[in-house]
Protein backbone atom coordinates (compact mmCIF):
# COMPACT_ATOMS: atom_id res chain seq x y z
CA UNK A 1 0.00 0.00 0.00
CA UNK A 2 1.17 3.46 -0.85
CA UNK A 3 0.89 6.24 1.67
CA UNK A 4 -0.37 9.74 1.00
CA UNK A 5 1.31 12.90 2.33
CA UNK A 6 -0.34 12.54 5.72
CA UNK A 7 0.89 9.01 5.98
CA UNK A 8 -2.57 7.61 5.46
CA UNK A 9 -2.98 4.45 3.47
CA UNK A 10 -4.43 4.98 0.03
CA UNK A 11 -7.01 2.29 -0.51
CA UNK A 12 -7.47 3.33 -4.12
CA UNK A 13 -4.26 3.52 -6.07
CA UNK A 14 -2.65 6.78 -7.08
CA UNK A 15 -3.01 8.58 -10.40
CA UNK A 16 -0.36 10.47 -12.32
CA UNK A 17 -2.43 13.43 -13.54
CA UNK A 18 -6.04 14.19 -12.90
CA UNK A 19 -8.49 14.88 -10.12
CA UNK A 20 -9.35 13.09 -6.92
CA UNK A 21 -12.79 13.75 -5.52
CA UNK A 22 -12.44 12.88 -1.84
CA UNK A 23 -14.82 12.90 1.13
CA UNK A 24 -17.90 12.02 -0.90
CA UNK A 25 -20.83 10.83 1.20
CA UNK A 26 -21.03 7.08 0.44
CA UNK A 27 -24.60 7.29 -0.80
CA UNK A 28 -23.60 9.93 -3.38
CA UNK A 29 -20.67 8.15 -5.07
CA UNK A 30 -22.68 6.66 -7.90
CA UNK A 31 -24.63 9.89 -8.36
CA UNK A 32 -21.37 11.84 -8.74
CA UNK A 33 -20.21 9.33 -11.37
CA UNK A 34 -23.49 9.80 -13.18
CA UNK A 35 -23.73 13.60 -13.14
CA UNK A 36 -20.14 13.92 -14.38
CA UNK A 37 -20.80 11.26 -17.04
CA UNK A 38 -17.72 9.37 -15.87
CA UNK A 39 -19.19 6.19 -17.31
CA UNK A 40 -18.68 7.77 -20.69
CA UNK A 41 -15.04 8.88 -20.78
CA UNK A 42 -12.01 7.16 -22.22
CA UNK A 43 -9.66 7.76 -19.31
CA UNK A 44 -9.09 5.70 -16.20
CA UNK A 45 -11.66 6.11 -13.42
CA UNK A 46 -11.14 4.53 -10.01
CA UNK A 47 -13.61 4.69 -7.21
CA UNK A 48 -14.12 3.38 -3.73
CA UNK A 49 -16.94 3.57 -1.25
CA UNK A 50 -17.45 2.73 2.43
CA UNK A 51 -13.81 3.63 3.05
CA UNK A 52 -12.80 4.60 6.55
CA UNK A 53 -12.53 8.31 7.20
CA UNK A 54 -11.49 10.09 10.34
CA UNK A 55 -13.67 13.09 9.43
CA UNK A 56 -16.77 11.31 8.19
CA UNK A 57 -16.73 7.77 9.57
CA UNK A 58 -17.20 6.35 6.09
CA UNK A 59 -16.58 8.07 2.81
CA UNK A 60 -16.38 7.59 -0.90
CA UNK A 61 -13.60 8.60 -3.26
CA UNK A 62 -13.32 8.93 -7.05
CA UNK A 63 -10.09 9.35 -9.02
CA UNK A 64 -10.23 10.44 -12.63
CA UNK A 65 -7.09 10.45 -14.75
CA UNK A 66 -6.35 13.37 -17.06
CA UNK A 67 -9.48 15.25 -16.08
CA UNK A 68 -9.62 18.72 -14.51
CA UNK A 69 -13.17 19.81 -13.81
CA UNK A 70 -14.73 23.03 -15.10
CA UNK A 71 -16.63 25.29 -12.66
CA UNK A 72 -19.99 23.92 -13.85
CA UNK A 73 -18.91 20.39 -12.98
CA UNK A 74 -17.52 21.52 -9.64
CA UNK A 75 -20.89 23.11 -8.84
CA UNK A 76 -22.66 19.88 -9.75
CA UNK A 77 -20.37 17.98 -7.39
CA UNK A 78 -21.08 20.52 -4.63
CA UNK A 79 -24.84 20.06 -5.05
CA UNK A 80 -24.82 16.27 -4.69
CA UNK A 81 -21.73 15.86 -2.48
CA UNK A 82 -21.38 19.06 -0.43
CA UNK A 83 -18.66 17.54 1.81
CA UNK A 84 -16.38 16.70 -1.11
CA UNK A 85 -12.78 17.85 -1.48
CA UNK A 86 -11.27 18.27 -4.94
CA UNK A 87 -7.59 17.37 -5.21
CA UNK A 88 -5.77 18.25 -8.40
CA UNK A 89 -2.90 15.83 -9.08
CA UNK A 90 -0.02 16.66 -11.38
CA UNK A 91 2.91 14.27 -11.68
CA UNK A 92 1.66 12.14 -8.78
CA UNK A 93 1.79 15.24 -6.55
CA UNK A 94 -1.03 17.26 -4.99
CA UNK A 95 -1.07 20.51 -6.97
CA UNK A 96 -4.21 21.94 -5.40
CA UNK A 97 -6.73 20.93 -2.77
CA UNK A 98 -10.03 22.65 -2.15
CA UNK A 99 -13.40 21.97 -0.58
CA UNK A 100 -16.36 22.28 -2.91
CA UNK A 101 -18.86 24.98 -2.03
CA UNK A 102 -22.57 25.11 -2.80
CA UNK A 103 -23.01 28.26 -4.90
CA UNK A 104 -25.67 30.95 -4.20
CA UNK A 105 -26.92 30.73 -7.78
CA UNK A 106 -27.06 27.72 -10.05
CA UNK A 107 -27.14 28.29 -13.78
CA UNK A 108 -27.71 25.87 -16.68
CA UNK A 109 -26.51 22.68 -14.94
CA UNK A 110 -29.72 21.67 -13.15
CA UNK A 111 -33.18 20.88 -14.48
CA UNK A 112 -36.33 22.32 -12.92
CA UNK A 113 -38.40 19.46 -11.52
CA UNK A 114 -41.69 21.16 -12.45
CA UNK A 115 -42.91 19.50 -15.67
CA UNK A 116 -45.03 22.56 -16.45
CA UNK A 117 -42.09 24.97 -16.17
CA UNK A 118 -41.27 26.90 -19.35
CA UNK A 119 -37.64 25.74 -19.07
CA UNK A 120 -38.83 22.20 -19.81
CA UNK A 121 -40.64 23.31 -22.98
CA UNK A 122 -38.50 26.01 -24.61
CA UNK A 123 -34.77 26.44 -25.02
CA UNK A 124 -34.25 28.46 -21.87
CA UNK A 125 -31.12 28.39 -19.73
CA UNK A 126 -32.24 27.31 -16.25
CA UNK A 127 -31.47 29.62 -13.33
CA UNK A 128 -31.99 28.93 -9.64
CA UNK A 129 -31.41 30.72 -6.36
CA UNK A 130 -30.15 28.40 -3.65
CA UNK A 131 -32.48 29.16 -0.75
CA UNK A 132 -31.31 26.39 1.60
CA UNK A 133 -27.79 24.97 1.43
CA UNK A 134 -28.26 22.42 4.21
CA UNK A 135 -31.46 20.79 2.97
CA UNK A 136 -30.56 21.81 -0.58
CA UNK A 137 -33.47 23.76 -1.96
CA UNK A 138 -33.28 25.63 -5.26
CA UNK A 139 -35.92 28.17 -6.30
CA UNK A 140 -36.46 28.31 -10.06
CA UNK A 141 -35.99 31.83 -11.42
CA UNK A 142 -38.82 31.16 -13.92
CA UNK A 143 -41.62 29.10 -12.34
CA UNK A 144 -40.59 29.97 -8.74
CA UNK A 145 -41.10 26.34 -7.67
CA UNK A 146 -38.59 24.68 -5.38
CA UNK A 147 -36.43 21.84 -6.63
CA UNK A 148 -34.97 19.85 -3.72
CA UNK A 149 -32.28 17.21 -3.24
CA UNK A 150 -34.64 14.35 -4.02
CA UNK A 151 -36.00 15.96 -7.19
CA UNK A 152 -32.83 17.42 -8.67
CA UNK A 153 -31.69 16.36 -12.15
CA UNK A 154 -28.72 17.54 -14.14
CA UNK A 155 -28.23 18.21 -17.81
CA UNK B 1 -42.17 52.33 -12.81
CA UNK B 2 -41.68 53.25 -16.43
CA UNK B 3 -40.78 50.17 -18.50
CA UNK B 4 -40.75 47.92 -15.44
CA UNK B 5 -42.31 44.55 -16.22
CA UNK B 6 -44.72 43.05 -13.70
CA UNK B 7 -44.25 39.28 -13.68
CA UNK B 8 -44.37 38.37 -10.00
CA UNK B 9 -45.98 40.46 -7.30
CA UNK B 10 -42.60 40.74 -5.56
CA UNK B 11 -41.14 42.55 -8.58
CA UNK B 12 -42.72 45.69 -7.15
CA UNK B 13 -41.69 47.01 -3.76
CA UNK B 14 -44.25 47.88 -1.15
CA UNK B 15 -43.90 51.55 -2.11
CA UNK B 16 -44.39 50.79 -5.81
CA UNK B 17 -47.45 48.67 -5.04
CA UNK B 18 -48.95 51.46 -2.96
CA UNK B 19 -48.27 53.96 -5.72
CA UNK B 20 -50.27 51.76 -8.14
CA UNK B 21 -53.13 51.54 -5.63
CA UNK B 22 -53.17 55.35 -5.29
CA UNK B 23 -53.22 55.77 -9.07
CA UNK B 24 -56.03 53.21 -9.31
CA UNK B 25 -58.09 55.27 -6.85
CA UNK B 26 -57.74 58.20 -9.27
CA UNK B 27 -59.00 56.07 -12.16
CA UNK B 28 -61.95 54.94 -10.07
CA UNK B 29 -62.95 58.59 -9.71
CA UNK B 30 -62.35 59.30 -13.38
CA UNK B 31 -62.17 56.11 -15.45
CA UNK B 32 -62.17 57.68 -18.90
CA UNK B 33 -59.03 59.68 -19.72
CA UNK B 34 -57.32 59.95 -23.11
CA UNK B 35 -53.82 59.58 -21.74
CA UNK B 36 -52.76 56.51 -23.74
CA UNK B 37 -53.72 57.74 -27.21
CA UNK B 38 -51.16 56.57 -29.73
CA UNK B 39 -50.04 53.61 -27.61
CA UNK B 40 -50.47 50.03 -28.80
CA UNK B 41 -51.10 47.35 -26.19
CA UNK B 42 -50.70 43.68 -27.17
CA UNK B 43 -52.82 41.17 -25.29
CA UNK B 44 -51.43 37.68 -25.96
CA UNK B 45 -53.67 35.03 -24.46
CA UNK B 46 -52.06 31.65 -25.15
CA UNK B 47 -54.93 30.17 -23.17
CA UNK B 48 -58.37 31.71 -22.99
CA UNK B 49 -59.40 33.84 -20.02
CA UNK B 50 -62.23 36.06 -21.15
CA UNK B 51 -62.63 37.76 -17.79
CA UNK B 52 -59.02 38.89 -17.45
CA UNK B 53 -58.64 39.79 -21.13
CA UNK B 54 -61.78 41.95 -21.16
CA UNK B 55 -60.70 43.69 -17.97
CA UNK B 56 -57.35 44.62 -19.59
CA UNK B 57 -58.96 45.62 -22.87
CA UNK B 58 -61.53 47.73 -21.08
CA UNK B 59 -58.75 49.42 -19.09
CA UNK B 60 -56.78 50.10 -22.28
CA UNK B 61 -59.79 51.35 -24.24
CA UNK B 62 -60.92 53.77 -21.53
CA UNK B 63 -57.47 55.36 -21.71
CA UNK B 64 -57.56 55.67 -25.50
CA UNK B 65 -54.99 52.96 -26.36
CA UNK B 66 -55.27 50.55 -29.29
CA UNK B 67 -55.35 46.85 -28.48
CA UNK B 68 -53.94 44.09 -30.70
CA UNK B 69 -53.45 40.41 -29.95
CA UNK B 70 -55.17 37.05 -29.79
CA UNK B 71 -57.53 35.42 -27.34
CA UNK B 72 -56.38 31.83 -27.58
CA UNK B 73 -53.38 30.03 -29.01
CA UNK B 74 -55.30 28.10 -31.67
CA UNK B 75 -55.83 31.30 -33.65
CA UNK B 76 -52.17 32.25 -33.64
CA UNK B 77 -48.83 31.25 -35.07
CA UNK B 78 -48.20 29.33 -31.87
CA UNK B 79 -50.28 26.55 -33.30
CA UNK B 80 -47.85 26.37 -36.19
CA UNK B 81 -45.13 25.58 -33.68
CA UNK B 82 -43.55 28.99 -33.27
CA UNK B 83 -41.51 29.30 -30.09
CA UNK B 84 -42.58 31.67 -27.36
CA UNK B 85 -39.27 33.47 -27.82
CA UNK B 86 -40.02 34.22 -31.49
CA UNK B 87 -43.63 35.23 -30.86
CA UNK B 88 -42.59 37.67 -28.13
CA UNK B 89 -39.75 39.17 -30.20
CA UNK B 90 -42.10 39.70 -33.13
CA UNK B 91 -44.88 41.25 -31.07
CA UNK B 92 -42.33 43.51 -29.36
CA UNK B 93 -41.92 45.23 -32.75
CA UNK B 94 -45.61 45.96 -33.01
CA UNK B 95 -46.50 47.15 -29.53
CA UNK B 96 -45.48 49.33 -26.59
CA UNK B 97 -46.37 46.81 -23.90
CA UNK B 98 -47.30 43.13 -23.83
CA UNK B 99 -49.98 41.66 -21.59
CA UNK B 100 -49.72 37.88 -21.67
CA UNK B 101 -51.35 34.81 -20.27
CA UNK B 102 -49.74 31.45 -20.86
CA UNK B 103 -50.32 27.92 -19.50
CA UNK B 104 -46.65 27.29 -18.66
CA UNK B 105 -45.18 28.48 -15.36
CA UNK B 106 -42.30 30.89 -15.80
CA UNK B 107 -43.36 31.84 -19.33
CA UNK B 108 -43.97 35.47 -18.38
CA UNK B 109 -40.55 35.85 -16.73
CA UNK B 110 -38.94 34.37 -19.84
CA UNK B 111 -40.99 36.68 -22.09
CA UNK B 112 -39.93 39.71 -20.05
CA UNK B 113 -36.30 38.73 -20.70
CA UNK B 114 -36.63 38.39 -24.47
CA UNK B 115 -39.10 41.25 -25.10
CA UNK B 116 -37.83 44.73 -25.93
CA UNK B 117 -40.99 46.19 -24.35
CA UNK B 118 -42.32 45.69 -20.80
CA UNK B 119 -44.46 42.64 -20.04
CA UNK B 120 -47.42 42.36 -17.68
CA UNK B 121 -48.11 38.81 -16.55
CA UNK B 122 -51.83 38.05 -16.76
CA UNK B 123 -51.32 34.54 -15.40
CA UNK B 124 -48.56 31.97 -16.03
CA UNK B 125 -49.89 28.49 -15.35
CA UNK B 126 -50.28 27.86 -11.66
CA UNK B 127 -47.58 30.37 -10.78
CA UNK B 128 -48.44 34.08 -10.63
CA UNK B 129 -51.28 36.43 -11.50
CA UNK B 130 -50.02 39.72 -10.08
CA UNK B 131 -52.74 42.00 -11.47
CA UNK B 132 -55.31 39.88 -9.63
CA UNK B 133 -53.19 40.32 -6.52
CA UNK B 134 -53.06 44.09 -6.98
CA UNK B 135 -56.82 44.31 -7.40
CA UNK B 136 -57.27 42.17 -4.29
CA UNK B 137 -54.99 44.53 -2.36
CA UNK B 138 -56.90 47.49 -3.73
CA UNK B 139 -60.18 45.94 -2.59
CA UNK B 140 -58.83 45.19 0.88
CA UNK B 141 -57.45 48.69 1.33
CA UNK B 142 -60.60 50.29 0.00
CA UNK B 143 -62.91 48.38 2.33
CA UNK B 144 -60.69 48.42 5.44
CA UNK B 145 -58.95 51.77 4.97
CA UNK B 146 -55.54 50.12 5.41
CA UNK B 147 -53.48 47.06 4.52
CA UNK B 148 -51.76 46.90 7.89
CA UNK B 149 -52.71 44.93 11.02
CA UNK B 150 -55.56 43.00 9.43
CA UNK B 151 -56.83 39.50 10.16
CA UNK B 152 -57.31 37.81 6.82
CA UNK B 153 -58.78 34.35 6.25
CA UNK B 154 -58.06 32.35 3.12
CA UNK B 155 -60.60 29.61 2.54
CA UNK B 156 -60.76 26.63 0.16
CA UNK B 157 -58.05 25.29 -2.11
CA UNK B 158 -54.94 26.83 -0.64
CA UNK B 159 -52.66 24.26 -2.26
CA UNK B 160 -53.26 24.96 -5.94
CA UNK B 161 -54.88 28.40 -5.80
CA UNK B 162 -52.31 30.77 -7.30
CA UNK B 163 -54.39 33.86 -6.42
CA UNK B 164 -54.03 32.80 -2.80
CA UNK B 165 -50.27 32.23 -3.12
CA UNK B 166 -49.61 35.64 -4.67
CA UNK B 167 -51.87 37.51 -2.25
CA UNK B 168 -50.33 35.79 0.77
CA UNK B 169 -46.87 36.78 -0.49
CA UNK B 170 -47.98 40.37 -1.09
CA UNK B 171 -49.60 40.68 2.35
CA UNK B 172 -46.34 39.57 3.96
CA UNK B 173 -45.20 43.18 3.34
CA UNK B 174 -47.92 44.32 5.74
CA UNK B 175 -48.52 43.27 9.30
CA UNK B 176 -51.07 40.59 8.48
CA UNK B 177 -52.35 37.76 10.68
CA UNK B 178 -53.20 34.82 8.42
CA UNK B 179 -56.06 32.39 9.04
CA UNK B 180 -55.79 29.46 6.67
CA UNK B 181 -58.90 27.31 6.22
CA UNK B 182 -58.71 24.27 3.96
CA UNK B 183 -59.21 20.52 3.81
CA UNK B 184 -56.15 18.64 5.06
CA UNK B 185 -55.21 17.67 1.50
CA UNK B 186 -55.29 21.25 0.20
CA UNK B 187 -53.21 23.11 2.78
CA UNK B 188 -51.00 26.05 1.86
CA UNK B 189 -47.73 24.65 0.44
CA UNK B 190 -44.52 25.16 2.38
CA UNK B 191 -43.02 27.14 -0.50
CA UNK B 192 -45.60 29.85 0.25
CA UNK B 193 -45.73 29.41 4.01
CA UNK B 194 -42.00 30.10 4.12
CA UNK B 195 -42.75 33.75 3.25
CA UNK B 196 -45.09 34.07 6.25
CA UNK B 197 -42.47 32.50 8.51
CA UNK B 198 -39.59 34.57 7.11
CA UNK B 199 -41.54 37.73 7.87
CA UNK B 200 -42.48 36.45 11.34
CA UNK B 201 -46.21 36.92 10.84
CA UNK B 202 -48.77 34.96 12.84
CA UNK B 203 -50.73 32.24 11.10
CA UNK B 204 -53.35 29.73 12.16
CA UNK B 205 -54.67 26.70 10.29
CA UNK B 206 -58.23 25.35 10.37
CA UNK B 207 -60.34 22.78 8.58
CA UNK B 208 -63.74 24.33 9.39
CA UNK B 209 -64.78 27.70 8.00
CA UNK B 210 -67.22 28.32 10.89
CA UNK B 211 -64.30 28.54 13.37
CA UNK B 212 -62.80 31.60 11.75
CA UNK B 213 -65.61 33.91 10.63
CA UNK B 214 -65.92 36.00 13.81
CA UNK B 215 -62.14 36.57 13.98
CA UNK B 216 -61.39 38.21 10.67
CA UNK B 217 -61.66 41.43 8.66
CA UNK B 218 -61.49 39.77 5.25
CA UNK B 219 -62.81 36.37 4.21
CA UNK B 220 -61.08 35.42 0.97
CA UNK B 221 -63.01 32.50 -0.51
CA UNK B 222 -61.77 30.21 -3.31
CA UNK B 223 -63.33 27.25 -5.00
CA UNK B 224 -62.40 23.65 -4.39
CA UNK B 225 -62.24 21.63 -7.57
CA UNK B 226 -63.41 18.05 -7.45
CA UNK B 227 -60.55 17.04 -9.79
CA UNK B 228 -58.04 17.83 -7.06
CA UNK B 229 -59.12 14.76 -5.13
CA UNK B 230 -57.96 11.33 -6.23
CA UNK B 231 -60.83 9.75 -4.33
CA UNK B 232 -64.22 11.42 -5.01
CA UNK B 233 -65.35 10.27 -1.55
CA UNK B 234 -62.75 12.58 0.02
CA UNK B 235 -64.25 15.49 -1.89
CA UNK B 236 -67.75 14.68 -0.66
CA UNK B 237 -66.43 14.58 2.92
CA UNK B 238 -64.80 18.00 2.86
CA UNK B 239 -66.80 20.04 0.38
CA UNK B 240 -69.24 21.35 2.99
CA UNK B 241 -66.57 22.45 5.46
CA UNK B 242 -65.56 25.38 3.24
CA UNK B 243 -68.98 26.62 2.05
CA UNK B 244 -70.23 30.00 3.24
CA UNK B 245 -73.93 30.52 3.98
CA UNK B 246 -75.57 33.78 5.02
CA UNK B 247 -76.66 32.48 8.43
CA UNK B 248 -72.99 31.88 9.34
CA UNK B 249 -72.32 35.63 9.22
CA UNK B 250 -74.40 36.69 12.24
CA UNK B 251 -71.40 36.96 14.60
CA UNK B 252 -69.06 38.48 12.01
CA UNK B 253 -67.21 41.73 12.66
CA UNK B 254 -69.09 44.78 11.28
CA UNK B 255 -66.21 45.61 8.94
CA UNK B 256 -65.93 42.08 7.49
CA UNK B 257 -65.90 41.86 3.71
CA UNK B 258 -66.17 38.67 1.67
CA UNK B 259 -63.94 38.42 -1.38
CA UNK B 260 -63.63 35.82 -4.15
CA UNK B 261 -61.54 35.88 -7.35
CA UNK B 262 -64.54 34.51 -9.32
CA UNK B 263 -65.96 32.52 -10.98
CA UNK B 264 -67.53 30.81 -8.00
CA UNK B 265 -69.24 27.47 -8.08
CA UNK B 266 -71.06 26.70 -4.82
CA UNK B 267 -68.60 27.80 -2.13
CA UNK B 268 -70.56 31.00 -1.51
CA UNK B 269 -74.28 30.41 -1.21
CA UNK B 270 -76.34 32.83 -3.35
CA UNK B 271 -78.12 34.02 -0.20
CA UNK B 272 -74.87 35.79 0.75
CA UNK B 273 -74.97 38.00 -2.38
CA UNK B 274 -77.41 40.50 -0.87
CA UNK B 275 -75.52 40.78 2.40
CA UNK B 276 -73.66 44.13 2.50
CA UNK B 277 -70.56 42.13 3.51
CA UNK B 278 -70.44 40.52 0.05
CA UNK B 279 -67.81 42.34 -1.95
CA UNK B 280 -66.86 39.95 -4.79
CA UNK B 281 -68.64 41.75 -7.61
CA UNK B 282 -67.17 45.17 -6.76
CA UNK B 283 -63.82 43.43 -6.36
CA UNK B 284 -63.89 42.36 -10.02
CA UNK B 285 -64.71 45.91 -11.14
CA UNK B 286 -61.71 47.22 -9.20
CA UNK B 287 -59.57 45.16 -11.58
CA UNK B 288 -60.15 47.65 -14.38
CA UNK B 289 -58.87 50.60 -12.29
CA UNK B 290 -55.81 48.71 -11.14
CA UNK B 291 -54.99 47.65 -14.72
CA UNK B 292 -55.44 51.25 -15.88
CA UNK B 293 -52.98 52.30 -13.20
CA UNK B 294 -50.46 49.64 -14.25
CA UNK B 295 -50.68 50.44 -17.97
CA UNK B 296 -50.36 54.19 -17.37
CA UNK B 297 -47.50 53.77 -14.93
CA UNK B 298 -45.47 51.26 -16.95
CA UNK B 299 -45.96 53.27 -20.16
CA UNK B 300 -44.63 56.27 -18.27
CA UNK B 301 -47.58 58.66 -18.51
CA UNK B 302 -48.43 58.60 -14.78
ZN1 LIG C 1 -39.04 26.06 -13.11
Amino acid sequence: MKQDENGKELKVSAIENGTVIDHIPCESVFQVIKILSLNDIGDQVLFGTNLESRKMGKKGIIKVSNKFFEPDDVNKIALVAPTATLITIRNFKVAEKKKVEIPDYVEKIAKCFNPNCITNHEKVTTRFTVIDKVELKLRCHYCEKITARDTIWFF
Amino acid sequence: MKNKSLVSINDYTREEQLKILDLAAGFEKQPTQSILEGFVIATLFFEPSTRTRLSFESAASRLGAKVIGFSDASSSSVQKGESLRDTIRTVSNYSDIIVMRHPKEGSARFASEVASVPVINAGDGANQHPTQTMLDMYSIRKTQGTLDDLNIAFVGDLKYGRTVHSLVMALCNYNTTFHLVSPEALKLPSSVKIHIKDNKHKYFQYTELAEVIHKVDILYMTRIQKERFSDPMDYEKVKNSCILKNQMLTDAKPNLKIMHPLPRVNEINVDVDDNPKAYYFQQALNGVYVRQALLASILGVK
